[in-house]
């Protein structure tokens, strides 16, 4: 199984090498982690995304609350709002071309750079709609990928207005 | 779903708005006060202007204002200034004779006296002297500040003379570690790495500061009141979990303490004392809890695990209850997780949230200091008789004993041990190093004071031994201080004997010469069909002339007869002495269970290898 950590760490040099030391010494399986400020500029946030059973999931929380620097540690459940940026270089020859250029318009992707073989676009938004654009370019070849990893926050709990609902 | 923060501390701010070098608070042992007046100041001090001390005197000045007592430490270019300020300010250091001395040394005075070990290093190898004793200290959870210098941090990052990346290299062994490039942030730096060393779970703390910074004036003044948003020094015990633990306590008819470092930490050996007696409870502890409670008590098992006796493992796999306080269930007691008593309950208190679960599933958890738990729980627990366990502990001890094998000729090393454990009659502090030695002494050497059992258990660090007991001596001036070493690990801090003569510290050393890396070899008898390979010392120095080379006073012993009158003589010394005795090359250490195994898998050796 997965799990989303969210970490608010103290914004030191060096919080990082410990956040990330951390993970490789006990040999956690992390499959993104993702830093960057949040709205305090002593607090960055970093999110991580964590494979493995229940105990070692649990351990990966403790041991990383456990850290001087972290201040938090949050287990982002389903909710949470949870989002990715992806470049992708795909291939664009021949037949296909049209085709993709099709799907790129379908899924509202960012066409940022057009090559006689390649096409690159930037894949934003929920994480499960980059997933999603992901799977459905894999077929036409890819060619090259960036992905930010996820970040994520909890939903806020204020009530929910009317008008703009998601 | 809610935000998990940390656990509720107790006190959300530190009270330590001053600095204190006790790792745990406690009233004869507060930080002095300045009582003496700062280093030299100008004659008329300017109004208005506030007073300046340049990084190096910040740190001096700091450490007195702490009450540190000692800073063991080794010079080198990158720590001059350092040294400068140490120069005549009164704070007293302890030149060893290499880096990893002095922060052994450090380690043994914290682990003897409780308070924070300090050591001084230079930079790039001077630091990288130290990393052996940072990483033994973290496995053990020793509090240390470690000051180490670093190249200007206009040099940093271009590999300039002496630099290594110090503060890289202990993030993993440190409870936390610090690269000072900012002066003024120096006085917050040390209030927090002192508060961090010696809070919570105590470990080892590095200050790696540039030789600009420790020349770089600033602001004296006092550090700001600790404040680390994240970090929780003392969790607030759950009552819920408590109320189960005293409800399993109340139902359990073959209870079993099993005592840790945790334990030794607290201070808690007088509530542990009540526990145990109050509901007959036997007890084991580990390496690190030795002396906490008494190994002379009726309900004593002593060492669990892999070494331990055979009772004590029995005694696990019958109980009904377990109840681990500051340990950590490690490998060398818990060989097997899946055997791990299979009949029992399993309760962990520990300060630290993450020991919980990490190696076993338990099936009640108290997070908290061990000494708050301790008090809450025995409001709660009432007189609880268990004479069945009583008898069939008794029983098991009797069926098993530990005796000390008979001598074929060669003087047999658990007799020597034996022998000085009988003369120091529970009142020295013994250290030991790695090895064989090590786990016969912790078999057989009697120890009733917390405290008073020093050895590197996490990490089993061979030359551990002989500084720490330099560090021993000094936090307990007026106690007798004896070493047991085997020949091996003696020779890897050897030349800390020159520390021991030159401040006259009366360690009484035993050194067991076998000959060999004995339990290396041990391991190589019994699960490599006797190949020594590299494990005999075809050499050995005369460890007693050696000795009396270094101003002490030196004896050499073959024969059995001799044992008792020389270790009277070693104990009876004036001043540091060395008792070389020459023992059976290949003893072993028995009861044992393999890595890996369960409780009950005792390693019969073979006929012939006499056991
Ligand atoms: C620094 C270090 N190197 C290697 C080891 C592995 N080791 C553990 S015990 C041991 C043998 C120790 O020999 P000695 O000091 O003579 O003690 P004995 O076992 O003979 O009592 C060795 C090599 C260690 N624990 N520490
Ligand atoms: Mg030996």
């Amino acid at each position: 199984m997965k799990k989303t950590l969210s970490i608010l760490v103290q914004n030191r040099p060096g919080v990082l090498s410990h956040v990330a030391g951390l993970i490789t010494r006990r040999g956690y399986n992390v499959e993104s982690i993702a830093a960057g400020p949040t709205e305090n500029v002593k607090i960055t946030r970093i999110t991580l995304v964590a494979a493995g059973d229940e105990p070692v999931l649990d351990q990966i929380v403790k041991q990383v609350r456990k850290l001087v620097d972290v201040i938090s540690v949050e287990v982002m459940d389903p909710e949470s709002i949870t989002g990715e940026l992806a470049v992708v270089t795909v291939s664009a020859e021949g037949a296909k071309r049209g085709e993709l250029i099709n799907l790129i318009n379908i899924l509202g992707l960012t066409l940022t750079d057009v090559r006689e073989d390649s096409l690159t676009v930037m894949a934003a938004g929920q994480a499960l709609a980059v997933e999603m654009a992901l799977t459905s370019l894999g077929p036409f070849g890819i060619k090259a990928l960036a992905r930010t990893g996820l970040v994520s926050l909890t939903r806020p709990t204020g009530r929910q207005a009317k008008e703009d609902a998601p | 779903m809610p935000v998990k923060n940390k656990p509720t501390p107790a006190s959300k701010k530190t009270q330590a708005a001053k600095p204190s070098q006790d790792a745990r608070p406690s009233q004869d042992a507060r930080p002095r006060q300045d009582a003496k007046p700062k280093a030299a100041r100008p004659q008329a001090p300017k109004p208005a202007a506030p007073a300046k001390l340049d990084g190096s005197k910040t740190i001096v000045e700091f450490m007195k204002k702490a009450g540190v007592e000692y800073v063991f430490g080794y010079p080198g270019g990158a720590v001059i200034p350092l040294y400068d300020a140490l120069y005549g300010s009164g704070l007293r250091h302890v030149l060893t004779r290499h880096e990893q001395g002095a922060i052994h040394a450090a380690d043994g005075y914290a682990r003897a006296s409780g308070r924070v070990g300090v050591v001084f290093a230079t930079s790039g190898p001077g630091a990288t002297n130290l990393v052996t004793g940072l990483a033994t200290a973290h496995m053990d959870s020793v509090p240390l500040v470690a000051v180490t210098g670093q190249v200007p941090t206009t040099s940093l990052g271009s590999d300039s003379f002496q630099e290594a990346d110090i503060y890289g290299i202990t993030i993993p062994i440190t409870k936390y570690n610090y690269l000072v490039k900012d002066p003024r942030t120096l006085p917050d730096v040390l209030a927090e790495a002192f508060h961090l060393a010696g809070s919570g779970r105590p470990g080892p703390v590095l200050v790696d500061v540039p030789k600009d910074v420790q020349i770089s004036l600033i602001e004296a003044g006092e550090p700001k009141p600790v404040d680390i948003p994240g970090y929780c020094e003392s969790p607030e015990p759950d009552p819920a979990a408590l109320e189960t633990l005293s409800l399993a306590l109340g139902l359990s008819q073959r209870p079993v303490i099993y005592l840790g470092g945790g334990a030794t930490i607290a201070g808690v050996a007088k509530d542990i004392l009540t526990l145990a007696e109050r509901l007959d409870m036997a007890v084991v502890a580990t390496l690190q809890a030795k002396g906490t409670f008494p190994d002379d008590h009726p309900l004593s098992l002593g060492l669990p695990g892999m070494h331990g006796a055979k009772y004590a493992n029995l005694a696990i796999n019958e109980s009904d209850l377990i109840v681990g306080l500051g340990v950590r269930f490690d490998d060398r007691v818990v060989g097997n997780v899946r055997r791990f008593a299979p009949m029992a309950r399993i309760a962990h208190v520990d300060i630290d949230p993450a020991e919980i679960g990490k190696r076993l599933p338990v099936d009640v958890a108290v997070v908290g200091d061990l000494r708050r738990v301790l008090a809450m729980l025995l409001a709660k627990v009432k007189m609880t008789p268990r004479p069945e366990w009583r008898r069939r502990l008794a029983e098991l001890k009797r069926l098993h004993p530990m005796v000390v094998p008979p001598s074929q000729g060669a003087i047999k090393p658990q007799a020597a041990i034996k022998a000085l454990s009988d003369r120091c009659a529970g009142e020295a502090v013994l250290v030991t190093d790695v090895g064989q030695h090590q786990m016969w002494a912790a078999q057989r050497f009697m120890s009733n004071k917390p405290r008073h059992f020093l050895s590197s258990g996490g990490l089993g660090t061979m030359g551990f031994g002989l500084p720490a007991a330099i560090g021993a001596q000094l936090a307990r001036p007026g106690v007798p201080v004896a070493l047991i070493a085997g020949d091996g690990g003696f020779q890897m801090n050897i030349q800390e004997l020159a520390t021991i003569r030159q401040y006259n510290l009366p360690v009484k050393i035993m050194v067991i010469n076998n000959g060999c890396l004995g339990m290396v070899r041990q391991w190589q008898q019994f699960f490599f069909s006797r190949r020594y390979s590299e494990t005999i010392f075809e050499y050995n120095p005369d460890f007693a002339a050696l000795a009396r080379v270094y101003g002490l006073a030196g004896r050499r012993i073959e024969k059995p007869s001799e044992t008792i009158d020389a270790v009277a003589e070693l104990m009876d010394a004036p001043g540091p002495a060395l008792l070389e005795v020459v023992v059976e090359r290949e003893e072993n250490v028995l009861p044992m269970i393999p890595a890996g195994m369960g409780q009950t898998d005792f390693f019969e050796a073979a006929e012939e290898d006499g056991q």
